[in-house]
């Protein structure tokens, strides 16, 4: 399958090692990727909060160029930029007026009809086919990894459409299919704090700390995350938070896609594992994991 | 030669002011066949109904249109003044120029054509009209019940306590329904199974009472008064004639499960009578888990039974009913638990559903009626109820509320304070709905008495840590998020329709909402009555309901029941579909057509060829005359009597033809 990949903003930057372990999983599950050319900012969170026509219409500007491609789709990984592409697609498609304002705006009419993918949603599809076991080559049994979705993966449910909003399965299940150990916790969907760590800091650093203490309470080994603003602040300002409240972390964290590729036999350098604030390296050395 | 009369009313100021009745009636006069017209100020009074008997014999009047109200109003009323006068109902035709025309137009002017045109259509309509008889229908005096629980037992014993006979089906293997599973009920907290084992007993005990448990509804044909019914009686696999119902073959078989009735607290045996008061009680081989029938070996219960009561080989058999009314009282199943992962049922043991709940307070469940944490077997002293699981909550597609979940929360906690006097009791509420009488007050004293603390908001998430149980959830009075660590969770759980509602209503015909509850004829004025002439619905299987409402549905699809049957055969409207032998061409269109299954299909001989074939008849006794069958006939063989093609395109001439005078 061909897929118009989006990076978004933050692949190009913060989360550079998302991009180069999304690309490599994605040549190893056999996905063609494509860079949208031109594509634009998806306005993220200011866009929407400060017009609703904005937050429509620069993700239906990328959603345009990507339909004029050969794929199957809109490849994308950031969470925010996919909440924002499929909310895109789901205004333009159920509202008729604002389909003409985007198209205005645009200078090109839009239908909505460009599907979004997740790269999980690609990854939970393709862990169903037949040889999948077959791509595994490191074996990551006895790592034990705890989930967190975040808040807009799979919600709205009326927009993402995509795995149970509240008790969400999709990336534990992945994380049993390449024969690591998922652990049940309880803050997998609870907010990070997000882009409140630009105004009001000691909000993420209370929420992101109770999401990293719990998951070091279940002894994870690892947090994984599919979304670079809640890799930012559980990893990034993970030292920051130990210091505000007083605790001791030291947990990485890391893209579901740097696991899948750790699993599919890439090296740490290829995977980008250096480029994190917590050094997840030791802990994948003590549960024997060979890199 | 027709002799029509055209009565046109005033009805007060209602249609006079706005319609010119005179200048109706002037114009009238001169339609062709209309032999007398005149205007009244009322015409359904004494004086206008005797103005038309009257006019009826003078006039020597062969067809009427009363020019009035709408026929829903005074039809009855003008077609019994016509009979009285010796004139045959079916001549009578109603012109709603009130409801259709002088309500909803202000221009006298325009509002008067249209009167005229209306009674124009009419006239032409009446011209073809036959006289027609009522149709009358035989009456099988028994009555079908669907469903063991509190309404079927209801619905029952209220039949047979008018002497007509009554034939229960039961899906599990005794009849008492959830009901039997609860310990005290609110508001007065009366011990359920005391006040329902009498029922059962009383119904069981009867001569008019035939119960069929462990038996499903296999096919219903027929019609109102006349239905057949094959309900498939599964393999017992024990003979309850020859069985005794000593138990000794429960005791000694080795195959484990768990207990329906204790909602899996507890198990059972492979055979076995699910509560110690069933009604019958005798057991059942449950065969998935039977040992013998799933590896030919074991065979203990034959061995040991004394009275040589189990029988391998019996098969599922069909037993076949006539009867003239079928209660239907399916009742209800929880939702589906699954749809609630967050709050970890089935992951962590000390989350419980309500029914759960209810089998760990009474005394005959699977505690002895003492309260525990599932996981470890101790008293709980913190208990968080939790409502509106799966009720009210669009997000898991249920928008509707379960109705008893704030009363049965409120005795919950109620009776856990009784039990554990030091205990806390927390309950998560969106609204406490106690509307039932003493409700409010049940409420109030959970509160004021047993100090149970209402915490207003949704919960987001169960979870366990260290083994201790967190809850946590909002409480939006005081605005703050709040965690509580407790010992057992219990959720109010959504009432769900039970499964199979909507394949059974399928069977009788009869409509369900996009939840699976079967639907009433009319939400308020026809509540235990279905669409399907004959079918009435009593509890839970129609909405979610509490136990009052619940019987009481049951008496009053009871009393339906025997107005039906209380007479020896039934009259009904003769306004419905026929076919012409000779034209059908035994397509059978009609047949996938009707909504009610009243088309049949009977062998004809053709008088001029002699030759027989297969063609459709209309029984009319199930036809309700809705005319779905005739624009679906190819060869126009079916017609409606009452409404036929020639009369309904009569009416459409006569408009078009004065649409052609105006311009």
């Amino acid at each position: 399958m061909k897929f118009a990949f989006y990076p978004g903003c933050s692949l190009e930057s913060s989360a550079k090692e998302y991009k180069e372990s999304t690309l490599l999983a994605a040549e190893s599950l056999g996905l063609e990727l494509e860079e949208i050319p031109d594509w634009i900012c998806c306005g993220s969170t200011p866009a929407h909060m400060s017009d609703e026509l904005l937050g429509i219409a620069l993700p239906a500007y990328s959603l345009l160029l990507a339909k004029q491609m050969d794929t199957d789709g809109v490849l994308v990984t950031c969470a925010s930029c996919y909440s924002r592409l499929k909310a895109a697609n789901h205004a333009i498609l159920n509202d008729g007026t604002m389909k003409k304002k985007v198209a205005e705006a645009l200078g090109e009419e839009y239908d909505g009809g460009v599907p979004v993918r997740h790269m999980l949603e690609l990854t939970s599809d393709a862990i169903a086919q037949p040889g999948f076991d077959e791509k595994i080559t490191r074996k990551l049994s006895g790592l034990k990894v705890a989930s967190y979705y975040g808040c807009l993966l799979v919600r709205p449910p009326e927009i993402t459409g995509f795995d149970d909003p509240e008790d969400p399965q999709s990336l534990d299940r992945l994380v049993a299919a390449l024969g690591a150990e998922p652990v049940d916790w309880r803050y997998k969907v609870e907010c990070c704090g997000a882009a409140l760590a630009f105004s009001q800091v000691d909000i993420v650093r209370k929420l992101s700390g109770e999401i990293l203490q719990d998951a070091k309470d279940t002894e994870a080994d690892v947090v994984i995350v599919a979304c670079p603003l809640c890799h930012s602040n559980l990893d990034l300002r993970q030292r920051n938070i130990e210091k505000y409240l007083g605790i001791d972390l030291e947990v990485p964290v890391l893209y579901f896609t740097q696991l899948l590729g750790l699993a599919f036999g890439y090296s740490a350098a290829e995977l980008g594992l250096g480029k994190h604030e917590i050094n997840p390296v030791p802990v994948l050395r003590k549960r024997g994991i060979n890199i | 030669m027709a002799r029509i009369g055209v009565f046109i009313c005033w009805c007060g100021s209602n249609i006079a002011s706005t319609v010119d009745v005179k200048a109706v009636a002037e114009a009238a006069a001169d339609f062709p066949g209309v032999a007398h017209s005149v205007e009244y100020k009322y015409m359904c009074s004494d004086p206008g109904q005797t103005l038309i008997r009257q006019a009826i014999k003078e006039k020597q009047l062969t067809g009427l249109v009363v020019a009035a109200c709408s026929p829903r109003m005074h039809e009855p009323t003008f077609r019994r003044a016509a009979l009285e006068s010796g004139m045959n109902p079916y001549l009578v035709e109603m012109a709603n120029i009130r409801e259709h025309c002088s309500w909803v137009h202000e221009d006298r002017a325009e509002a008067t054509t249209k009167a005229l045109e209306t009674v124009r259509m009419l006239v032409e309509k009446v011209r073809r009209n036959t006289p027609l008889e009522e149709i009358r229908v035989p009456v099988t005096k028994r009555a079908l019940v669907i469903g063991g629980g509190v309404a079927g037992i209801q619905a029952g014993l209220d039949i047979i306590s008018a002497g007509i006979p009554v034939t229960v089906v039961e899906r599990t293997p005794s009849i008492g329904g959830h009901m039997s599973q609860l310990d005290e009920t609110f508001p007065t907290l009366d011990c359920s199974q005391c006040i329902l084992t009498p029922k059962m007993v009383e119904l069981s005990q009867s001569p008019l009472t035939t119960i069929y448990t462990y038996s499903e509804i296999e096919e219903v044909t027929g019609y109102v008064g006349n239905f057949k019914v094959k309900i498939r009686q599964k393999a017992k696999t024990v003979d309850h004639v020859k069985c005794t119902g000593c138990g000794i073959c429960v005791e000694k078989c080795p195959a484990k499960v768990p207990s329906e009735f204790e909602c899996g607290l507890a198990d059972r045996k492979a055979i076995y009578v699910p509560f110690p008061q069933a009604i019958p009680n005798k057991p059942v081989i449950d065969r998935p888990n039977c040992i013998y029938f799933a590896k030919g070996k074991c065979g203990v219960c034959k061995k040991i039974c004394p009275a040589e009561a189990i029988d391998y080989d019996v098969e599922d058999t069909i037993v076949e009913e006539e009867v003239g009314a079928i209660v239907v009282a399916t009742g209800y199943d929880l939702i589906d638990r699954a749809l609630y992962g967050e709050y970890g049922y089935g992951k962590i043991a000390d989350v419980v559903d309500g029914l759960q709940f209810e089998r760990m307070l009474s005394a005959s469940g699977p505690t002895g009626g003492k309260l525990i944490k599932p996981s470890t077997g101790e008293t709980p002293k913190t208990v968080v109820f939790v409502q509106c699981v799966g009720s009210r909550d669009d997000s898991k597609g249920i928008p509707y509320c379960s109705r008893i979940c704030c009363m049965y929360t409120a005795k919950h906690a109620m009776l856990f304070k009784h039990k554990v006097k030091d205990g806390k009791a927390y309950i998560f509420y969106i609204d406490v709905r106690a509307g039932g009488k003493g409700y409010e007050e049940f409420v109030k004293r959970a509160v004021d008495e047993d100090r149970v603390v209402y915490l207003r908001g949704r919960v987001s998430r169960i979870f366990e840590k260290n083994g201790t149980v967190f809850v946590k959830g909002s409480d939006t009075i005081s605005g703050q998020q709040v965690e509580i660590r407790a010992d057992l969770v219990v959720l109010a759980t959504a009432v769900a329709a039970s499964d199979g509602a909507r394949q059974l209503a399928q069977k009788l015909r009869i409509g369900f909402d996009q939840h699976g509850f079967l639907t009433e004829a009319h939400p308020k004025l026809r509540p235990v009555e279905t669409n399907t002439p004959g079918v009435y619905l009593a509890g839970t299987c129609q909405a979610p309901k509490d136990i009052p409402d619940t019987v009481s549905q049951a008496s009053a699809a009871a009393s339906k029941v025997l107005g039906l049957l209380s007479s020896d055969e039934l009259v009904r409207e003769p306004l419905v579909a026929h076919v012409s032998e000779s034209v059908c061409i035994s397509c059978f269109a009609c047949e996938d057509t009707c909504p009610y299954g009243a088309i049949e299909r009977v062998e004809w001989k053709d008088p001029e060829t002699g030759l027989t074939t297969e063609i459709a008849r209309v029984n009319p006794g199930i036809c309700e005359g809705c005319g779905a069958c005739i624009p679906v006939c190819r060869p126009k063989a079916v017609d409606l009597r009452g409404f036929s093609e020639e009369q309904i395109y009569s009416e459409i001439n006569a408009l078009s033809d004065m649409f052609k005078v105006k311009r």
